[in-house]
């Protein structure tokens, strides 16, 4: 028992996947615990807590990643305004956007887009699940704790329904 | 071809069901099913590509002990695994036969950096991109 103790079961696992592919496939939803306990046919109580488990952050931690990877691909390749980013990318309001994304980042959007574009380089190879993974910001070391603290105040102020 | 990769091998959680996935539903055909005591050897092939063969391997006895087996199959099922690759001329027309057949797909057909890609797992947790080698239409 004692070796296995910290392995999860393969078919939890699998079904707690389901629900990263889902947030994966439409980040800039609403991902409320109970909807995604949902689709991983899992309780609500059991749900973060396996989650954070399986994959290394808690999953409204994961959904801003996968979001703002999102909106860096979109400063990237579109002529969108900051503004439209932050909203088709799922938040509920610009000044949470650029907060989160410069305590995810470390910079603004703004400067983001400039490096972005600068530096375009010869990713058309590289399949874009791979690019994406490649971009995506690793917030469980990139935000100090008290940034994150605060952040996590402001997240669910304007996006409850994301914890 | 004379020199080159032959086999490239995923894990899967149950060989019967890759295989009811990979042939039922992808369209591969069988290559080699060898089984020796509780050791199964099973290999399929895209039907255009004769000269590559994908394996699927279930970890386990007696090339894995028990918990290194748990931990590869804790590995394939939350995705862990390495990235694959496949290449279809048509991505949409593929992915409306594959939804049909019951392929889980995690995205969509996209139209981007010039082709069509989707995305979609097999029933272990291997993730697949699959991308159109045409430009997109």
């Amino acid at each position: 028992m004692g070796e296995h103790r910290d392995q999860q079961d393969p078919a939890l696992l699998r079904r707690l996947l389901r629900a990263k592919d889902r947030m994966d496939a439409a980040s800039h939803e609403a991902w409320p615990i109970r909807r995604l306990a949902k689709v991983s046919g899992v309780s609500e109580a059991h749900f973060a807590r396996s989650f954070k488990q399986a994959f290394g952050l808690p999953p409204h931690r994961y959904l801003l990643t996968r979001r703002v990877e999102r909106a860096t691909a979109l400063l990237r390749e579109t002529d969108l305004s900051i503004t439209e980013i932050a909203f088709v990318t799922g938040w509920a309001s610009l000044g949470t956007f650029g907060r989160t994304f410069r305590d995810v980042t470390g910079r603004s959007p703004g400067a983001v887009r400039a490096r972005e574009r600068a530096a375009a380089h010869q990713l058309g190879r590289v399949p874009a699940c791979i690019v994406s993974a490649a971009h995506r910001p690793d917030l469980t070391s990139a935000v100090s704790e008290k940034r994150r603290r605060m952040e996590r105040g402001n997240v669910r102020s304007h996006n409850p329904e994301v914890t | 071809m004379s020199q080159g990769v032959d086999v490239v091998g995923v894990y899967v959680h149950d060989q019967d069901e890759a295989l009811a996935f990979y042939v039922g539903k992808l369209g591969f055909r069988v290559h080699t099913d060898a089984r020796n005591g509780d050791y199964r050897w099973l290999t399929v092939q895209h039907p255009e590509q004769p000269s590559f063969q994908l394996g699927l391997f279930a970890p386990g006895p007696p090339v894995h002990d028990a918990a290194t087996a748990s931990t590869l199959n804790a590995m394939v099922a939350k995705g862990a695994m390495p990235p694959l690759v496949m290449a279809v001329d048509d991505c949409r027309a593929a992915y409306e036969r594959m939804v049909a057949a019951g392929v889980e797909f995690v995205q969509e057909p996209v139209a981007r950096y010039g082709t069509v890609d989707a995305g979609f797992r097999d029933p272990s947790g291997n993730g697949w991109k699959m991308i159109q080698t045409r430009a997109a239409r």
